[in-house]
């Protein structure tokens, strides 16, 4: 039953398309099978294959270092005051600047290099991993953490088996939402000052007004995102919630 | 607070603790009490509800260290501690539970310590999955198999029924005469105290003070029920001197 509905939902939207492409004509909208071309097209050249993988190394490779960042100092943060009267400030000026401001500077300040595109990334995503875990370290069990000090747990114990199990419905917020943010700018990133990836396609496709070849990319990519969130996310997810107890 | 030193014994020394209230006021929770424990001797303090057991039982395993005193652990200063609510990682298995407190634990000493509880085939489960009863009895194994130098137990069997408690007792008697172990126990029960303890220290109601303190002569198993009736009237009588 659901899987009908998913199918058929999918189906409805494949209809949208191919009606939308028939009133708006095919350079404006291409039907679904040009897209299909297109990409089959670019995956036989390589371009396709070689552009996925650059962007998805540096959504990896960004996404990485925010995560861990915004983990370290959002535990620090909700587990003592002094360090959140100090950062919060910091905090909030990075949560508020734009995307488009922090990529902009990050390349006038470090070139149009490869590190200044991962480190735009990685500042736009980690104020808000540091909120979401800031979240999951103030709510905390008071008492498991007394266990912990009167059993004379080691700091490292303490934080795989303590301290992580229960921040680990947080770290899955933060990482859904933040996977799908990284990637989004990175094509920004990528459009401005990469010669290369995704969003540097995009960006060549849109000077030629090429809406087949955006349509392929976009599609590709999202295949590949859905595909991490289904097949490495969810069973991680499962797999780190696997002692709560299931409806029999 | 003075460190644990290099004595196998529990010596204990409150002058007075207080706290500060929320609306600034200053509140009297325990007097002067001075108690030690010789090596393997069973102490229970017995007091009415909100005397400040639990607080004093804090004091010695160290959560709190704002107070007036010193605190001196037997030798290496291992605890083991029963709180009054479980406080097992739901999210590990009853086996991970102990042995990431106890890393250093034998296969067979965890063997015997399971089989004593009853949790042989509860190894496996999580928490989660397990009675009030059961996850008690994993706390105590957690808090044996560290072969710890102090065992506290906070009313470890509180909100049991009864013929659960009566077992659980026996459980621990055997753990604690099978390896004998400085137990400091809290509880409101008499009847528990005179069973469980080689020594009774009875607290006043707060700010608690020692009241008496009543020997329980002969050892656990060879009580009779004479003597327990006998210790138990000397507790009642001290009660209700003041």
């Amino acid at each position: 039953m659901n899987f009908a509905l998913r199918l058929g939902s999918i189906a409805l939207l494949l209809a949208a398309w191919i009606a939308g492409s028939h009133l708006l004509g095919p350079r404006l909208l291409p039907a679904p099978q040009a897209v299909v071309l297109s990409i089959v097209h670019e995956a036989r050249t390589g371009a396709l294959g070689f552009n996925l993988g650059i962007t998805l190394l540096r959504v990896l490779v960004s996404f990485t270092i925010a995560m861990m960042l915004g983990t370290f100092i959002g535990i620090g943060m909700g587990r003592s005051q002094a360090i959140n009267r100090i950062a919060d400030p910091w905090l909030i000026v990075l949560l508020n600047l734009p995307a488009l401001v922090i990529i902009v500077l990050a390349y006038i300040w470090a070139g149009l290099t490869e590190t200044a595109a991962i480190i735009a990334v990685a500042l736009n995503k980690l104020p808000i991993a540091i909120v979401t875990v800031r979240e999951g370290a103030r709510a905390l069990d008071p008492t498991l953490d007394e266990m912990a000090t009167v059993f004379r747990m080691g700091s490292w114990v303490r934080l795989r088996h303590v301290m992580l199990p229960q921040l680990a419905p947080y770290l899955a917020a933060a990482a859904r939402s933040g996977l799908s943010l990284v990637w989004k700018i990175v094509l920004i990133v990528e459009l401005l000052g990469r010669p290369n990836g995704v969003g540097f396609e995009i960006g060549v496709a849109f000077q030629l007004f090429d809406v087949t070849r955006i349509l392929a990319y976009a599609l590709t990519f999202v295949g590949v995102m859905l595909a991490i969130e289904s097949f490495l996310v969810q069973p991680l997810e499962r797999h780190v919630s696997r002692w709560r107890l299931k409806p029999a | 607070m003075s460190p644990a030193g290099g004595s196998s014994r529990l010596e204990l020394h409150i002058r007075q603790k207080s706290y500060r209230t929320a609306s600034g006021s200053r509140l009297h929770v325990l007097g002067e009490i001075a108690f030690s424990l010789a090596h393997g001797e069973v102490a229970a303090l017995v007091g009415p509800s909100g005397c400040g057991k639990t607080t004093l039982l804090r004091i010695v395993v160290g959560l709190d260290r704002d107070f007036d005193g010193s605190v001196a652990l037997p030798s290496h200063g291992r605890l083991g501690m029963v709180f009054q609510e479980p406080r097992l990682l739901p999210w590990r298995t009853v086996e991970e539970n102990v042995r990431l407190v106890a890393p250093h634990v034998s296969e067979a000493a965890l063997t015997v310590l399971f089989t004593t509880l009853g949790l042989a085939e509860h190894r496996r489960h999580y928490p989660g999955e397990l009675s009030l009863g059961l996850a008690r009895r994993v706390a105590l194994a957690r808090a044996f198999a560290i072969e710890p130098d102090l065992l506290v137990l906070d009313e470890p069997f509180v909100s049991l029924d009864a013929a659960l408690v009566e077992r659980l007792r026996g459980e621990l008697i055997e753990l604690v005469s099978r390896r004998p172990t400085t137990t400091l126990l809290v509880t409101h029960s008499i009847d528990e105290a005179v069973g469980l303890a080689d020594r009774v220290i009875l607290l006043s109601a707060s700010p608690a003070r020692v009241l008496s303190e009543v020997p329980v002569e002969h050892p656990r198993s060879a009580r009779s029920a004479t003597e327990l009736a006998i210790v138990r009237d000397r507790l009642k009588s001290a009660a209700a001197q003041r």
